[in-house]
């Protein structure tokens, strides 16, 4: 009697409970990015909702001294300059190189109502934001660097984004892309940078233009950045999800 | 024969919440466990400060990959504008790293204990279970009774069973007040979202590498209490001991 009491009694709690977590998960998920597919998956979408629902998102990352400045190493896909890199190489990309990057200049189209191109020079001017951040890599290591560059809520209001715009992508020159969501593009902190350490952007650190989103781990900051793309649906261009790392990294 | 191997007719009674924390809380810190040494592996250098890469001095480097010492980097390019020696290099070898799987399960294994953690606090603070069962008693605590709980412990003597001997208490109230909480919070310091909002966690552990390395010590501790705790267990009364903690009334 006992026994057939307790099965009930659990039952009519797990019951609630799945029934519950759907009904949130359904309301909930309408507005994540659909990345659910496995179990691992399911935890990324958690951690996403939980640091989306739970955090500020005007917090700014720590800042820190000229002093504190480390060396930094280059841990990408490859050198888009360089032709024995396969995965990597972009003879646009070398011949733009060879010319100091005379002839570059940064497309921005999507959801925008002025799709266009932007030279370095027009990017300067448009606003400047200089700040030492630290880099930390989901490997394990983190460096730490100055670097000035353009806010991408400068930029993206320049072109006029959209009211229904939510996610950006980001396209490098070495075929390596990335998206983040409008929450991470509008942060004060997130700047496609021209200048790294006083310098311009050596031609490894992702020369002409590295994307930083200082909010998240090292790999959604796309290097030599050629493209961005501004959407209302979810895209996955760099096939994140599929490859199995977690689209959301601010952990 | 020695008092541990004798068996106790009184066993200790664990509440049905306690238990089902018990074995979430273990599964997910194996989990964790595995997941966080795969994570490891792909950067098995440790360091202390703000910041810390293949570039830079480590605190010591871990034998587990073949990223250990693997010196793949190209030539060193100095920054021109610093007055110190830092520099950029790229990195020539393709290491191992498995972090896709291996950071995701270590997060939604973090869930599991984060939310179990919590519920087990509240459950162990309102039920008394805290006072009653791991707090030590009035006079209880003294350093005397700690020595000699600790003598007694290597020379393999058990404490009366059915309750709790101070040695116990202290190495259970140490791993639930202390190592856990150091563990989860220099977790949280590493995540950039999470330290952006609470930049405290950055300054108490001594910045990010140091939080990194104080997380490595304490999973350290916590897998030593774990291998004890199941020595333990065995050695005083195993069959027993597994029977309180899962189906016994």
């Amino acid at each position: 009697m006992k026994e057939k009491r307790l099965i009930s009694r659990r039952r009519a709690i797990f019951t609630g409970l799945t029934s519950a977590g759907a009904l949130l998960l359904s309301g909930c998920l309408k507005k994540a990015p659909p990345t659910y597919g496995s179990i691992l998956r399911i935890g990324d979408d958690l951690t996403y909702l939980a640091q989306r629902g739970l955090l500020s998102q005007r917090a700014l990352v720590m800042e820190y001294q000229q002093s504190d400045i480390t060396s930094f190493p280059v841990t990408d896909i490859g050198d888009p300059a360089n032709p024995a890199s396969t995965k990597a190489y972009s003879k646009e990309y070398e011949a733009l190189l060879k010319t100091d990057f005379k002839d570059w200049a940064l497309t921005i189209e999507g959801a925008v109502a002025k799709p266009g191109k932007y030279t370095l020079d027009q990017l300067q001017k448009l606003g400047e934001r200089t700040q030492i951040t630290r880099h930390s890599c989901e490997e394990g290591w983190s460096a730490i660097a100055e670097w000035t560059g353009v806010p991408l809520a400068v930029l993206l209001k320049d072109a006029g984004v959209l009211a229904s715009a939510r996610y950006v992508s980001f396209y490098g020159f070495d075929k390596y892309a990335e998206s983040i969501d409008m929450l991470d593009a509008l942060h004060p902190q997130t700047i496609l940078a021209h200048r790294m350490n006083g310098e311009s952007i050596p031609a490894r650190n992702g020369a002409p233009l590295p994307l930083r989103v200082e909010t998240q781990v090292g790999y959604k900051s796309v290097k030599y950045v050629q493209r961005i793309v501004v959407t209302e649906q979810f895209v996955d261009p760099a096939q994140d999800i599929q490859a199995g790392w977690s689209w959301y990294n601010g952990i | 024969m020695s008092a541990s191997q004798t068996t106790h007719s009184e066993t200790f009674r664990h509440k049905g919440w306690v238990k089902s924390a018990h074995f979430v809380i273990t599964f997910a810190f194996l989990m964790l466990l595995v997941s966080g040494y795969v994570i490891l592996m792909s950067h098995p250098r440790l360091y202390w400060g703000k910041a810390g890469n293949d570039l830079t001095p480590a605190l010591f480097e871990l034998p587990i990959s073949r990223n250990y010492h693997h010196g793949g980097w190209d030539k060193a390019i100095p920054f021109k504008n610093l007055k110190g020696s830092q520099v950029s290099a790229a990195r020539t070898f393709d290491i191992f790293n498995e972090n896709g799987w291996g950071r995701s399960t270590h997060f939604l294994a973090a869930w599991f204990l984060i939310i179990t953690g919590l519920l087990y606090l509240l459950a162990g603070i309102f039920s008394g279970h805290f006072r009653r069962d791991l707090a030590p008693g009035r006079g209880e605590f003294s350093l005397k009774i700690l020595w000699r709980d600790l003598v007694a412990h290597f020379r393999k003597q058990s404490s009366a069973p059915g309750k709790y001997g101070l040695l116990q208490k202290v190495t259970y109230l140490s791993v639930i007040f202390f190592l856990f909480p150091v563990v989860i919070l220099t977790g949280f310091a590493m995540s950039p979202a999470i330290a952006a909002n609470y930049p405290f966690l950055l300054i108490i552990f001594f910045g990010h590498q140091s939080a990194r390395t104080i997380h490595f010590f304490a999973a350290v501790l916590l897998l030593l209490f774990l291998l004890v705790h199941v020595v333990m267990v065995i050695r005083t009364g195993f069959k027993r001991n597994l029977w309180a903690i899962t189906f016994g009334k």
